[in-house]
């Protein structure tokens, strides 16, 4: 095999050169030896057979194609190289391998191009991972006391039974087993050396300060204890019961089938406990045996068990690891209840604790939740040290990785860390969850990657947080809680932020600061609890002030919340919690006869259910259950109120009335709602004229690829010159469209994206508005006129963003920023039966196992009785207000200036005004380019539409020649899936307008603009020309207590780029950089796009 | 060290009905249980056979065993307090020798008839191994649930022998798992007791000092004191050429019956009316 750097770097013995940074060498190499490196190391990667060589090789490829190769590709051969569709196709059905083998293909007969390298580097980057899932699962599989549960494929084998003690039955009670289970936190904060790929490539630098809690919101429990519950009992019916108390949510299970099924409802976690617990051994999966013959087995014939979680309203996101606390508590109680623990009752012992442990982990896996090898640390008691551990011989990880798949625990007792330390622990720490939700996967994957590529910056972090660690252990141990917050604090804001910059968010350092003005030296620290900040945290005070900051924290973090709950993703209101350090792990108690009831939530959620079911009915031991319960209720308070609210469970407040119906109303009018054009659409969609299946263009159309000449990638001097001079008179205003509510940024959180604090820049975490706005002051500082700024709103966004510019005061632009509020607003509709049908029968579906297809096709056809009772076509207004309103696309968002006024506006202000530039809220690249603007102007086209290179995750459309004429074409029309993979431009959705012939286009001049009517008629008339959409939108209708039903509803939407198919709009295409037309779509890009130096590129446009 | 005594238990709550049961034997001789299994016991060459049996229950077993070579005691266990106390009850009777220990609701069929019998190969053993000595077979992880278990290492593969170092009373796959995984098993294999074991005194020091320390609703259990003996002295486990057959499961007379009919004698007439049975019944079911 011919020498490589990298790969001799991957597989040095010295572990100096092992640690070598792929940048350092990547800087200096030039593009052929790059491509050199890249072919030795795919060959590598498939000749190894070393998992963790293979996976460093293929990080270093998905990185070399991400970051260095593109930088180094100018003018090669294949530029503008598309992938091939088949390969995508592999790469949807995650056959990484087959793909990327088709991709290499591809680029040996075309060359490189930008686009193979995304299809690349995506590629590589999913194969190393599910490389290393591969690897965990495998380990986890080969721990001592699992291996079974994967061999035993017929009931025959099934070697469980329930212990005799829980099927004596006492006065119709069976005697219920209760364990409680703590949560744990990190003091150290371990630079996420939990993860498990990283513990088992370097155990040595896998090293966890972890203390079991228990805990209580602060002014709604009475004390602190143990937050996770779960309960175990027989039932007389051959069934599995499953509840989750929390959730709200019980299912009775008769079919193995749906054990497996995690994705059925919300009791995957539980379903993942019966499973790992060994009670449905994993190798029953698929066996097409009967849960029956397994219950007779396990409890005895016409017997089965309920299983129930609880974990007393700690909400989501705490960083405290309940999620993998409680599938530990369940497993223990489902190991507890069938012998596979020594006792019942009490403690579990330290090889239970560890078999506990490596179930939970393969529980996560096979829910798919993944937690960090530490979480599970609630099981054990007390303060631990948790460290990895070298595979040694006898290992079932010894010969594939350096680490064993679990850790090892040292209880730090009394003599290394003493009562008092303990204490003085509880009385200076305040723990609070700040109500942010984030999801914390992205990171975990970007440390991997960072830690697998051994960037030099984030190496040092690592090594330095490791040196933390250290001191942080000492000052626990000399009892010194002052200079523990000074190293939380430094962690935090040392290598955390150098190995991950966006493990702090502008709340959090909102957050510190308004604590260190309010407590001063009395406030010794920041800690950051887990994946990420904004939810569960820690700050450490003078204890004589803890119960000051007990009170304050809620006070300071709800005002926080209040002045940024619509630009970051809140979920919850903050909250302070008290805690105290549980010394007794996992423990469960045996309840029998009249102490044998559950939670008082679980018969808040069961009664109204018993209640509606005729007496006689219930089984003898439910109904000694619900005297049970009363007799309860009459001595104990918890249970008492359940039965105080026994009516408002029974008949819960209706969610829809007159009063949502009025309030849907206004919010019609108020939007600029047009019941003409709702009534054309609904009259076409029913007439069939526009439908799911109209979206596309004619089969028979043709799409290909633009020709030469058709895009310009070069603008000129010339272009400069006139734009500069467009620019320094004022001819050019801003249109940034911020109308939208950011579901796939923030994953649905519905904040304003506009106002999301997404990044920092010169120190300071800045907006999207106001980093397009300091683009703009750029520009009129260069040019000398400060260029007018739209910002298009809507419903959702118009108030926040309002006043969020009101609070900082435009950034000192108030006289040049407006405001353009959306006057058009859709109202959803009952679907077209044919649309459904189209939609469930000619588009791709994921095929379902054969009892959830027979599930699925009983529901449509109760969807489609629904629409077809309801009204097909008719108004949707069976909901929240809110559910029933829809966005209508932004092709209005440019009709909306004229709507509204704002351009009349514009107009009156700066007569001289020619000039739009639209863009995405974020297209954060772009910026009024003089040579742009310049291009544009010369070209004399009414719109310049900017175009990107696709590359593999550019999805949606293009830049095409649909029958030999150009145009933009929307996915959603592609006559076919495989025409998109044909071109080679995406677009960028940034625009130049020319004012006039748009406003010439509508048949509008600038003097008509002040004729609302007029503007109104012709908009109308001219939205006639566009392509309507017709789309289908699941929305979720609540009802009762927790209830949900989901209705596919239409809705319609126009694009702006479909202005480029009227033979009357003269359109223009240039390419711009990547840089410059790169959108950020969703939080996970933001890492790439920081290191691939688009983050610089966009601070240099900037002027804040 | 010559072994010449045995004990049988026959004390627990099956034990009081199976050993009095009637079989053929391989001679095609009416046989009661306990007489079979008496004739297994002095194959091996034992003289003193001690029956632990419940109070005031010796008559009821005196008839089955009336024809047996052996000198015949019967040991009365005073309280139902576990095996190992049933076990503990014959210290008197075994004093200081080495013994046989068998239960009386199990047959033993050799898997050679014309060779050694079970009891005789365990006894020849331990003999030569001058130490204690357990029968075990793989069993598959399903049924351990039934069986108490042994974890160790190979000492002789020619002789099928493994040092004893854990043993498990009917333990869970995951604790066998844990604990008693032995190599040169199959996956998912485990060695269980085929209940008959060579014990020495130290055991029965040991059931003695466990039984001092017993609470007032405990058992006594055999596996525990083994699994501490394994810790303490030699303890060998031997893969015996035979079956065992649990007299006390579903059908498990018939299956016993069988098994020993077809090892014996008259196997081919045996065989013969199976096969005979199994047409007839073919027929019926194709005629319905």
């Amino acid at each position: 095999m011919v020498s490589s750097t990298l790969r001799d770097i991957i597989t040095a013995k010295d572990r100096e050169t092992r640690d070598t940074s792929l940048e350092a060498i990547c800087e200096e190499l030039g593009f052929e030896e790059l491509v050199a490196e890249c072919d030795s190391l795919d060959r590598f990667r498939r000749e190894s057979d070393n998992l963790y060589e293979r996976v460093r090789a293929l990080f270093f490829l998905y990185a070399i194609h991400r970051f260095y190769l593109p930088a180094k590709l100018e003018s090669k051969s294949g530029e503008g190289a598309v992938v091939s569709f088949e390969a995508y196709a592999h790469l949807l059905e995650r056959r990484f391998g087959e793909a990327l083998d088709y991709f290499l293909d591809d680029q040996a007969s075309v060359g490189h191009s930008d686009a193979i390298s995304s299809a690349l580097a995506k590629s590589y980057y999913e194969l190393a991972l599910q490389n290393l899932a591969d690897q965990v699962q495998a380990s986890v599989r080969a721990v001592r006391g699992n291996q079974w549960m994967f061999r035993t494929g017929a009931l025959e084998d099934y070697p469980l039974q329930i212990r005799s003690e829980l099927l004596e039955c006492q006065n119709a009670a069976y005697p219920l087993i209760h364990e409680r289970t703590a949560v744990r936190m990190d003091l150290s904060h371990s630079a996420w050396s939990d993860i498990f790929f990283l513990g088992m490539d370097y155990p040595s630098g896998a090293r966890v300060l972890n203390i079991s809690v228990n805990l209580a919101v602060h002014g709604r429990d009475a004390h602190p204890t143990p937050p996770v519950e779960a309960r175990f009992r027989v039932i007389d019916q051959p069934v599995i019961r499953l509840a989750s108390v929390d959730l709200g949510v019980s299912a009775e299970i008769t079919e193995l089938a749906d054990v497996f099924n995690f994705a059925k409802d919300y009791l995957g976690l539980l379903k993942a406990a019966l499973i790992a617990s060994g009670l449905v051994p994993m190798g029953l999966e698929g066996s097409g045996q009967r849960l029956s013959t397994l219950l007779e087995k396990l409890v005895s014939r016409g017997r089965g068990f309920e299983l129930v979680s609880c974990v007393n309203d700690i909400p989501k996101g705490s960083r405290l690891a309940v999620s993998t606390n409680l599938l530990g508590g369940l497993i223990a109680v489902c190991m507890r209840a069938t012998g596979q623990t020594k006792s019942l009752e009490g403690p579990l012992g330290e090889e239970e604790r560890r078999i506990t442990a490596a179930r939970a982990i393969l529980g996560e896996w096979l829910g798919g939740s993944g937690g960090g090898w530490q979480d599970s640390g609630g099981v054990w008691p007390g303060i631990k040290v948790i460290e990895g551990c070298r595979a040694e011989e006898g290992d079932p990880e010894h010969g594939i990785s350096r680490g064993r798949l679990l850790p090892q625990h040292t209880l730090l007792d009394t003599d290394v860390i003493s009562s008092e330390t303990r204490d003085r622990l509880r009385d200076s720490l305040v723990l609070v969850h700040g109500g942010m939700a984030q999801n914390v996967g992205p990171i975990l994957e970007m440390v991997t990657e960072k830690y697998l590529l051994r960037s030099a910056k984030s190496w040092e972090a690592r090594q330095e947080s490791m040196r933390l660690f250290d001191t942080i252990l000492e000052a626990l141990k000399e009892g010194d809680i002052q200079t523990l917050g000074k190293l939380t604090t430094e962690n935090f804001f040392g290598p955390l932020q150098t190995i991950i910059p966006w493990a702090t968010t502008f709340f959090t350092e909102r957050l510190i600061d308004a604590v260190k003005a309010d407590f001063g030296r009395d406030f010794w620290g920041f800690w950051m609890l887990g994946g990420m900040s904004g939810g569960g945290m820690g700050f450490i005070f003078e204890p004589s002030r803890k119960a000051e900051a007990l009170e304050r924290m809620k006070v300071i973090m709800a005002e926080l919340k209040g002045q940024l709950q619509h630009s970051l993703p809140f979920a919850m209101d903050p909250v302070v919690y008290d805690f105290s350090i549980n010394e007794a792990g996992s423990r469960a108690e045996l309840l029998r006869a009249e102490d044998a009831l559950m939670s008082p939530g679980y018969y808040a959620m069961t009664l109204p259910l018993l209640l509606r079911e005729d007496p006689r009915t219930l089984t003898p031991e439910r109904r000694a259950e619900m005297e049970r319960f009363e007799s309860r209720a009459d001595a104990d308070r918890p249970y008492d109120q359940v039965r105080d609210k026994l009516l408002t469970y029974l008949f819960p407040r209706s969610l829809s009335g007159e009063s949502s119906e009025t309030s849907l109303d206004q919010l019609l009018e108020t939007n600029g709602f047009d019941p003409l054009l709702h009534e054309r659409i609904q009259e076409d969609m029913r007439r069939g004229l526009i439908g799911l299946s109209k979206n596309r263009l004619a089969a028979s159309s043709q799409v290909k690829d633009v020709r030469q000449g058709d895009v310009v990638n070069i603008t000129t001097a010339e272009d400069e010159a006139v734009g500069r001079d467009a620019l320094a008179n004022g001819e050019v205003a801003v249109v940034t469209l911020a109308a939208g509510a950011a579901s796939r940024w923030t994953e649905g959180a519905g904040v304003v994206k506009a106002l999301h604090p997404f990044c920092k820049f010169e120190g300071r975490h800045r907006t999207f508005l106001e980093v397009h706005l300091a683009k703009t002051r750029r520009a009129g500082s260069t040019h000398g006129t400060l260029p007018f700024h739209v910002i298009t709103t809507s419903y959702l966004t118009d108030g926040p963003i309002r006043r969020f510019l009101e609070n900082v005061d435009h950034y000192g632009m108030s006289d040049r920023v407006f405001l353009s509020r959306g006057k058009s607003i859709g109202l959803r509709m009952v679907p077209m039966q044919r649309d459904l049908r189209f939609e469930w029968e000619e588009m791709p579906q994921q095929r379902l196992d054969e009892r959830a297809q027979k599930m699925r096709a009983s529901l449509r056809k109760a969807l489609l009785g629904w629409a077809s009772e309801t009204g097909e076509g008719s108004d949707y207004r069976d909901n929240l207000p809110l559910q029933c309103l829809h966005p209508v696309g932004h092709w209005y968002e440019v009709p909306n200036l004229l709507l509204n006024g704002t351009l009349a506006d514009l107009l009156s202000k700066r007569p001289q005004l020619k000039t739009l530039m639209l863009h995405n809220i974020d297209t954060v690249g772009a910026n009024v380019d003089a040579a742009m603007l310049g291009y544009h102007r010369q070209t004399g086209a009414a719109l310049t539409f900017e175009v990107i290179q696709r590359r593999l995750e550019d999805r949606g459309g293009g830049l095409a020649r649909v029958n030999g004429s150009l145009r933009l074409v929307e996915g959603l029309s592609m006559p076919r899936e495989e025409d998109e993979f044909k071109l080679t431009y995406y677009n960028s959705n940034t625009c130049w307008i020319d004012i006039d012939q748009m406003l010439a286009s509508f048949g509008l001049t600038r003097a008509e603009l002040g004729d609302a009517s007029k503007v109104a008629q012709s908009i109308r008339e001219f939205s006639s020309r566009l392509p309507t959409y017709i789309t289908l939108k699941e929305v979720k209708k609540r009802w009762g207590h927790g209830q949900e039903d989901i209705f596919p509803v239409a809705q319609f939407e126009r694009l702006w780029g479909d202005m480029t198919a009227l033979s009357d709009v003269p359109c223009s295409y240039v390419a711009v950089p990547r840089l410059r037309g790169q959108q950020l779509k969703e939080q996970a890009q933001l890492d790439g796009w920081l290191r691939d130096g688009s983050r610089d590129f966009t601070a240099s446009l900037c002027e804040w | 060290m010559g072994i010449r005594k045995a004990v049988i238990t026959a004390a627990g709550e099956s034990q009081r009905h199976l050993p009095l049961q009637t079989m053929v034997d391989g001679q095609g001789r009416n046989r009661k249980v306990l007489g079979l299994l008496s004739d297994e016991v002095t194959s091996a060459g034992i003289e003193e056979i001690g029956i632990i049996v419940r109070p005031g229950t010796a008559e009821l077993y005196r008839d089955a065993v009336e024809d047996v070579s052996a000198e015949i005691s019967f040991i009365e266990q005073h309280e139902p307090r576990g095996y190992g106390h049933a076990v503990l009850s014959a210290a008197d009777y075994v004093k200081d020798d080495s013994f046989l220990l068998m239960v009386s609701d199990h047959v033993y069929v050799s898997d050679d008839p014309e060779a050694e019998t079970c009891a005789s190969q365990l006894v020849h053993m331990a003999e030569a191994e001058d130490c204690v000595v357990s029968t075990v077979q793989p069993t598959h992880e399903g049924r351990l649930r039934n069986f108490g278990a042994v974890g160790g290492t190979l000492f002789d593969a020619s002789r099928d022998l493994y040092e004893v170092n854990a043993v498990l009373e009917k333990p869970t796959p995951t604790e066998a798992e844990q604990s008693l995984m032995t190599p040169g098993l199959r996956h998912g294999y485990y060695l269980t007791f085929f209940g008959m074991h060579v014990l020495q005194p130290a055991v029965m020091s040991l059931l003695d000092e466990r039984s001092n320390a017993l609470g007032p609703n405990e058992q006594l259990d055999l596996s525990a004191a083994l699994n501490e003996y394994a810790r303490r002295g030699r303890y060998l486990a031997q893969v015996m050429k035979g079956r065992r057959y649990d007299l006390d499961f579903r059908h498990g007379l018939l299956i016993g019956q069988l098994a020993v009919s077809l090892s014996g004698q008259y196997r081919d007439e045996v065989l013969s009316t199976i096969t005979d049975l199994l047409a007839r019944n073919a027929r019926y079911e194709s005629a319905i």
